[in-house]
């Protein structure tokens, strides 16, 4: 055994080598992770691809088919919940019917057998905290959706947890309440100093969100890194596709600055991956643009096509381009004197070579 | 000046067109209404003819004189059937019965609810064939079923035989209290353990995760969700029990013995072999207001189980 000598190297939460089945469903794959003190770590995959389930083993609400978890250095892979330094918030908020909105946040310190005014002074503490103090003694079922969620997370942050582990908490705000909670939580996060654990299947809300991010499909753990390099240098395909929009140009590595792409041209991408790999290009609508035909800049690699749609987004024009063998977009910010392109227009796409990433499966 | 009229003119046929849809809205009301009318009927017909007509026959009755012969004059009406429902022997069948009726509701319980709790947690296929087991009692007659805890009870009867078998003498069960509440916990446990059932197994699982998350052992966890949420369940399967305990008549009559008369024998005692129907009359009514009672204190405290 060696000893962890560094006390702040120790991670928040240490996940190794885990894997949990379901009879036959493998829901999470052998994977590593871990997670410092302190901070924001966004779980972002699609549904069903084992988020869940993970933050559920963390919490102790399912335990590990195999492998460690570690909470501040400890073993915590059986533990029951109640034993475990880390607080939920609930993907469909849980809270008790049977309970007021005081009681439901005093919870978790009734059960700690905290003294009664304690419990009281702290529970109206964390309500104020998430601006609900005034709905004290009505019932979670008179509340809205976003009330309910702010009781629910009062109700887990009271208890001071060392984690949070939140379960999709936006999913079901309609969309400029959950941009508010976003703000909200992030800041909360900040002047708490908590270890948030935050699963979402919305890439723009982990990017926007998160000191790091971790993305999953099937189990498994496809790239753990921050928002930008997520976004940026996506480990493979599906993270490539799955963060943000872009256009998957299929090639071949030539070597390690060309790729020969599907149609035979040659472009300028680099990778390390080998000569021979069958790769894409992915290209990020945002950071192609249309030209009049031959109008692109030189130092800019190009593809001819046509127009073969226009959506108008109000801050940007998205133009789909036809090519012989595959269709891109092209994402135009709406300034002024933006370039218009008619329907069946003959356009030249052109990008600089830097700016698109060669991901494999 | 134009444009206001014009204004002014759509204004009026908005709200034309706002008076004709609460119209069109308030007929199709009145249409669905008629039509739900229409499927009840054949039940407000059986109800009115078996339950409402009757029940006022018995309360007419219970006003009723009773005739030196033993018939009943439905003149002189007077309140000495009521009377009579104070008098010792009647009080004292009464808080028999209740004290009976209390302890059956009790025990079921305490049969029930684990039992129910188990039911609710297991497999869809493991619930099934509980749920089935739970109901094959009903496939026998409630009758045969009563007069087979006679032989089981009976002084020479396999219960007898194995406590005399190992020395603890023979047991006189047959024709005491504990018969009857045997038999009645026997006859009503089905009736506890599905609306309990019910209960559990409709609260949401995650609520017992949430508190266990919130630090709460599997005990308190029990203690603080599942068992307040499962109130209905325990409320409306003592309904269930004890008001067609209060009343019974079958068990006690066969496991009860001449001593142990409960209020639904006295009740047939009254109209068949006293021929005091207005006692007879009067006891029914008092008895079902006191379940009628129980069952609207249960439905006004938000109960919604059945
Ligand atoms: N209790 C369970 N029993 C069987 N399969 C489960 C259970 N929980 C989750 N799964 C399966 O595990 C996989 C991952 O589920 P989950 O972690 O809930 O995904 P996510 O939260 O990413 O949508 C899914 O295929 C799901 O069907
Ligand atoms: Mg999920």
């Amino acid at each position: 055994m060696t000893e962890t000598t560094e006390k702040c190297s120790v991670p928040a939460v240490g996940i190794t080598g885990i894997t949990k089945r379901f009879g036959d469903v493998v829901a999470v794959d052998n994977i590593d992770l871990s997670i410092a003190d302190g901070e924001f770590f966004a779980l972002l995959g699609p549904s069903g691809c084992g988020k869940t389930t993970t933050l559920r083993m963390i919490g102790g609400l399912d335990f590990p088919t195999e492998g460690s978890l570690r909470i501040f250095g400890d073993e915590v892979g059986t533990l029951p919940p109640n034993k475990r330094p880390v607080n939920t918030v609930f993907q469909n908020y849980a809270l008790f019917p049977h309970m007021n909105v005081l009681e439901n946040v005093g919870f978790g310190l009734k059960m700690q057998k905290v003294n009664k005014s304690d419990i009281a002074a702290r529970s109206r503490q964390a309500l104020d905290m998430v601006q609900l103090g005034h709905l004290a003694e009505r019932r979670p079922t008179q509340l809205s959706g976003g009330q309910q969620q702010r009781v629910a997370l009062a109700r887990a942050l009271v208890n001071e947890p060392k984690v949070l582990l939140l379960d999709e908490p936006l999913g079901a705000l309609d969309l400029k309440l959950r941009q508010e909670m976003q703000l909200e939580l992030k800041t909360l996060q900040r002047e708490l100093g908590i270890t948030f654990v935050f699963v979402t299947h919305d890439q723009e809300e982990a990017l926007t969100m998160s000191d790091r991010i971790a993305v999953m499909d099937s189990g498994k753990l496809l790239q753990v890194a921050e928002p930008e390099a997520i976004y940026e240098r996506p480990a493979n395909r599906f993270v490539a596709d799955f963060i943000g929009n872009t256009n998957l140009l299929e090639g071949t590595v030539a070597d390690s600055t060309t790729v020969v792409l599907a149609n035979g041209s040659r472009v300028e991408a680099s990778s390390d991956h080998a000569a021979g790999t069958k790769v894409a290009v992915s290209l990020r609508p945002e950071r192609a643009y249309c030209h009049e035909v031959g109008g692109a800049p030189s130092a800019h690699s190009t593809i001819d096509g046509k127009i073969r749609g226009t959506t108008y987004l109000g801050n940007a024009v998205v133009y789909r381009v036809a090519l012989d063998w595959m269709e891109l977009d092209v994402r135009e910010e709406n300034r002024p004197g933006m370039a218009k392109f008619e329907q069946w227009q003959e356009v030249t796409v052109s990008w600089d070579p830097s700016a698109v990433a060669v991901v494999a499966d | 000046m134009v444009s206001t009229q014009a204004a002014q003119a759509e204004q009026t046929s908005v709200e034309s067109a706002e008076q004709a849809t609460v119209e069109f809205e308030a007929k199709a009301i009145r249409q669905a209404s008629r039509r739900g009318f229409l499927m009840a009927l054949p039940a407000y017909g059986y109800l009115v003819l078996f339950f409402a007509i009757p029940l006022m026959i018995v309360v007419v009755y219970s006003f009723a004189t009773r005739t030196s012969s033993g018939g009943t004059a439905l003149s002189g009406w007077n309140l000495d059937a009521y009377r009579k429902l104070g008098e010792p022997i009647v009080r004292d069948i009464l808080f028999r019965s209740i004290w009976i009726a209390l302890l059956t509701t009790v025990l079921c319980l305490i049969i029930a609810y684990p039992f129910s709790y188990y039911l609710a947690t297991r497999s869809e296929r493991v619930r099934n064939v509980l749920l089935v087991f739970v109901m094959i009692p009903f496939w026998s007659n409630f009758l045969v079923r009563n007069y087979a805890w006679r032989v089981l009870l009976g002084n020479d009867g396999p219960v007898s035989q194995v406590t005399s078998a190992i020395g603890l003498g023979e047991t006189r069960i047959l024709f005491t209290p504990l018969a009857v509440i045997i038999g009645l916990v026997y006859g009503f446990l089905p009736f506890m353990i599905l609306p309990l059932y019910a209960a559990i197994e409709r609260i949401d699982w995650r609520l017992v995760e949430a508190s266990r998350d919130l630090y709460a052992s599997g005990f308190e966890s029990f203690r603080r969700v599942v068992l307040p949420l499962s109130m209905p369940g325990v409320v409306a399967g003592s309904i269930l029990v004890f008001v067609p305990s209060l009343g019974a008549y079958v068990t006690p009559e066969i496991l009860g013995g001449a001593k142990t008369t409960l209020l639904g024998s006295y009740v047939v005692v009254q109209f068949l072999t006293a021929r005091n129907w207005p006692v007879g009359a009067s006891l029914s009514f008092v008895l079902m207001s006191v379940m009628l009672v129980t069952t609207l204190i249960y439905f006004r405290s938000g109960g919604r189980t059945l």
